[in-house]
């Protein structure tokens, strides 16, 4: 195995033990021994698998979720060190790899970090892993002292004997504290009791960020290393039909041109320039099939059908909401669409492996550490014993590295070079054409008003792409993807919807493409709140009703969606008079465990430009882990949502997406920034995640300022596409 | 055979005249602080100054250079890292993943050297980084503190 050049190798024993496959939800609670068992080598001073002490008091607390830009490396460490009472100072992190995990049991839970669940579900089993340390740490320096444990307390790394005033530090007791039995009760703070969770800390990450030493998986060297650059068939699901080597193979640099399965090849050459410009000279006939005559049109008429067909797989629905708007004095109805998204985080996929005849290592950027390891074993052609995944911080994710196709091409790649480390990258023009795109859909909502102008029913038929049916069938419930109802589910603790209608019904219409679709950040409730949140908006007004006072009439039920909701609206000045030429919008949601809402301030001027001054969000989380993190992931899911309300869209044409670059893809920059307000207010009694959920309220909030603004009612994002001048 | 003036040394870079000074930055020089985001000059993540400007390193190539211009990367912005805007970045807490901010940082020192005190024009004039995590109004206190602190270099 070489030696890395640039990053510590991570440490590896030996591998044995059952295979274990990726998981899909990942909600698995780590085994008993994670709170005790120590590591079977003895070399790492390991309290236990969550916490490793040295002996000159230094804390080394393992990560199993993985760090892409959204503070759960610091928040992990916040919940264990409030528990283990050690010296935040000396507080430093690594990551574990699945394949260690494999060997011992699982003994870290779940790696997925997706779902803005990093931190909510992994709270318990982190903290106990903590206050079993501490607890071990306290009974080893009372043994020391021949003294009973509950005579002593820690703090800071320290353990006191109250009644003689001894101490020892953390660093004298571990190697002894490792040795002891873990203890079978781990009883954990009071939420009151809690002085480090729930405060600001800096993050721990955040120097190397700043002078260039963070090392990227793209940053990866090592000797004898290789790049490779690969092309996919533009057309997805189309084949390589034929390559002409000789076009590539004798330019600078060039080790070999390889085919890459039946779908894509790679330039392999010294360095990344070499390759890349090899690669657009290599001549690659494709096959591509079918496919290549499907355009945005045809994907729209398909979708379009989907909106009044009869057969629909329902997700919310009480009462009769079809005999209700039939009934009804008066009808409502608008139909919404929108398109498929690239995540595009800032660092393209890349992956850099070294394959022999027995054993694959892989260092690479991952939510997924288990589901990397099981892709690489099985493009590896190896057992996932034999293979190992070694995690660098991610360039960002968004959802785009929970699935690891760039990491079985990567792989198979690598597999034809053996014994040379290959780190495959690939361009920013493959990033935007192989993506995993956030879904396809529209949405035709109707509602039946009767002659006070209330509510009598609404129906909500979405039409379009299903997530689930692309990456885990198995997970459809008889054909249903449960996840296309994200924030309108009548019932559950992750993403409910906020009001009550005397008669609803919510249905999906699945029209699948072959654009793959995948999890983006906020996934399925972008669109959902787009839809309900800007429709609800325009039967306030056709209704004459204040669109706060509206909800308000359908919320009553839903006291926590309201809370946050009405925090918005006092704090934006809801009902006093804006400044001048400046309109309001509101919205609200429910999802991924908690609940926000967000009150946005625009103007539009004569040449139908958008201007946003100010946003105001609300965010209640349950538990407030680390307030400024939170303020951060409201501000970052405002530039991520309002890049893709702005400019967002990836279109189809001749099978293939036809943005390449951010030149064609436009994101939200520094000068379209809004102001950014964050009500962090955790009502103490849920664990609800922060990386998502605001971006659910972003888009909504800002097109029903825009209806304030305009009189136009935008049902078709993004809005590069729409003439903004007032009606 | 190509001789740069990178962070104060003479670096040879062995590349072909049109490959662009960031790939010689990476995979020759070994300075990896300075990132490839899209190859088209529309993100800033190569960011670097030339000269004490601030230039996109990704479609300046090595024919447009000799050692006779002063290259700095994120990694010789200053000798202990302690340059303001990495100061301000530190307190505030501004990257998120962080890949974009080698640009970020030196796209903000390259304004305060020639711009003092900017205002918010100023910096949305200068600041045309992409940041996909959503740094922005962080970048822009961060520079804001950055000129309070006061900028030397």
């Amino acid at each position: 195995m070489a030696p890395l050049d640039n990053v510590a190798s991570s440490r590896r024993g030996l591998l044995k033990g059952a295979a274990a496959g990726a998981v899909l939800f990942g909600f698995h609670l780590p085994p008993k021994e994670a709170l005790g068992q120590a590591a079977p080598n003895g070399q790492v001073p390991e309290v236990n698998a969550w916490v490793v002490i040295h002996p000159d008091d230094r804390v080394v607390l393992r990560m199993a979720r993985s760090e892409m830009g959204q503070g759960t490396r610091t928040g992990l460490a916040q919940m264990i060190a409030e528990e283990l009472h050690c010296d935040w100072s000396k507080v430093g992190t690594e990551y574990v790899t699945p394949g260690e995990s494999l060997r011992r049991n699982r003994v870290w839970g779940a790696f997925l970090t997706a779902g803005s669940q990093g931190i909510r579900q992994s709270q318990d089993y982190v903290r106990k892993g903590g206050a079993a340390a501490r607890i071990m740490l306290i009974q080893a320096a009372a043994n020391r002292w021949g003294v009973p444990a509950a005579e002593c307390s820690a703090k800071d790394s320290v353990v006191t004997h109250g009644p003689s005033g001894r101490t020892l530090r953390y660093g004298e007791v571990a190697a002894e504290a490792a040795r002891l039995t873990p203890p079978v009760e781990v009883p954990l703070k009071d939420p009151r009791e809690w002085t480090v969770i729930g405060t600001s800390r800096p993050r721990l990450d955040t120097a190397d960020k700043t002078t260039g030493k963070l090392v990227y998986g793209s940053d990866l060297r090592m000797p004898g290393m290789l790049v490779a650059v690969p092309r996919r068939c533009p057309v997805f699901g189309g084949k390589v039909r034929s390559i002409d080597r000789a076009s590539a193979a004798a330019m600078p640099g060039v080790r070999h041109v390889l085919q890459v399965g039946d779908g894509a090849v790679a330039v392999v050459a010294d360095t990344f320039w070499q390759a890349k410009t090899a690669l657009d000279a290599l001549k690659v006939e494709w096959d591509v099939g079918e496919n290549g005559n499907v355009s945005s049109a045809t994907i729209d008429a398909r979708l379009t059908e989907g909106l009044d067909a009869a057969e629909a797989f329902v997700g919310n629905q009480n009462g009769d909401a079809r005999a209700a708007i039939a009934g009804a004095a008066r009808k409502i109805e608008a139909v919404y669409s929108y398109p498929f998204l690239n995540h595009a985080p800032m660092e393209p996929m890349n992956a850099t492996v070294v394959w022999t005849p027995t054993r694959c290592d892989v260092w690479c950027p991952t939510q997924n550490g288990e589901a990397a390891l099981a892709a690489a074993a099985q493009a590896a052609g190896l057992p996932q014993t034999a293979c190992d995944i070694h995690r660098v911080d991610l360039g960002g994710g968004f959802g785009r590295r929970t699935t690891h196709d760039w990491l079985i091409d990567a792989v198979m790649i690598a597999k034809q070079v053996p014994g040379v480390p290959i780190k495959t990258m690939w361009t920013r023009e493959e990033d935007m054409v192989q993506g995993r795109y956030h879904p396809v859909t529209k949405a035709k909502l109707t509602a039946g008003i009767d002659a006070n102008g209330e509510i009598t029913g609404l129906h909500m038929r979405i039409s379009g792409q299903s997530i689930l049916a692309y990456v885990f069938p198995n997970a459809l419930q008889a054909g249903r993807d449960p996840v296309v109802f994200q924030g309108l589910n009548p019932t559950g603790n992750d993403s409910r919807i906020g009001y009550t209608f005397p008669n609803l019904l919510i249905d999906h219409a699945m029209r699948n493409t072959h654009v793959p679709p995948h999890f983006w950040r906020g996934v399925n409730h972008n669109q959902n709140a787009v839809y309900l949140e800007c429709f609800l908006d325009e039967i306030a007004h056709a209704t004459n009703q204040d669109p706060l006072a509206l909800r308000r009439k359908l919320m009553a039920n839903h006291p926590k969606h309201l809370a946050v909701l009405n925090a918005v609206a006092e704090r934006i000045g809801w009902g006093t008079p804006p400044p001048a030429g400046v309109h309001r919008g509101i919205a609200q949601q429910m999802g991924f465990g908690s609940y926000v809402a967000a009150a946005a301030e625009v103007s539009v001027n004569d040449r139908g430009e958008l201007r946003m001054h100010r946003i105001v969000a609300a965010t209640d989380c349950g538990h407030a882990v680390n307030p400024r993190q939170i303020e951060m992931q409201v501000e970052g899911s405002f530039v991520y949502g309002l890049s893709a309300l702005l400019y967002g869209e990836c279109t189809v044409k001749d099978g293939a997406i036809e943005q390449t670059n951010f030149d064609t893809y436009n994101v939200l920059r520094m000068d379209e920034m809004p102001k950014v307000e964050t009500i962090v207010m955790p009502s103490g009694d849920f664990w609800g995640g922060v990386g998502e959920p605001t971006i659910m309220v972003a888009a909504p909030a800002v097109l029903n300022a825009i209806f304030a603004a305009t009189g136009k009612r935008i049902r078709s994002v993004p809005l590069k596409n729409q003439d903004l001048r007032r009606a | 055979m190509v001789k740069l003036n990178v962070n104060g040394k003479v670096v040879e870079v062995d590349a072909t005249p049109d490959t662009p000074l960031l790939w010689a930055l990476r995979d020759h020089a070994g300075l990896t602080g300075t990132k490839y985001g899209c190859g088209i000059a529309a993100c800033g993540a190569c960011t670097v100054h030339i000269d004490g400007q601030a230039i996109r390193s990704c479609i300046t190539p090595l024919s447009a250079l000799d050692d006779s211009q002063k290259i700095v990367t994120i990694e010789g912005l200053s000798p202990d890292g302690n340059h303001p805007v990495q100061v301000a970045w530190r307190e505030m807490d501004v990257p998120q993943c962080g890949f974009c901010q080698s640009g970020m940082i030196m796209a903000a020192a390259a304004l305060l050297a020639q711009t003092p005190r900017p205002t918010d024009e100023d910096i949305n004039a200068a600041m045309t980084n992409i940041c996909r995590c959503g740094t922005y109004n962080r970048v822009r206190a961060g520079i804001h503190q950055a000129a309070r602190g006061g900028i030397t270099g």
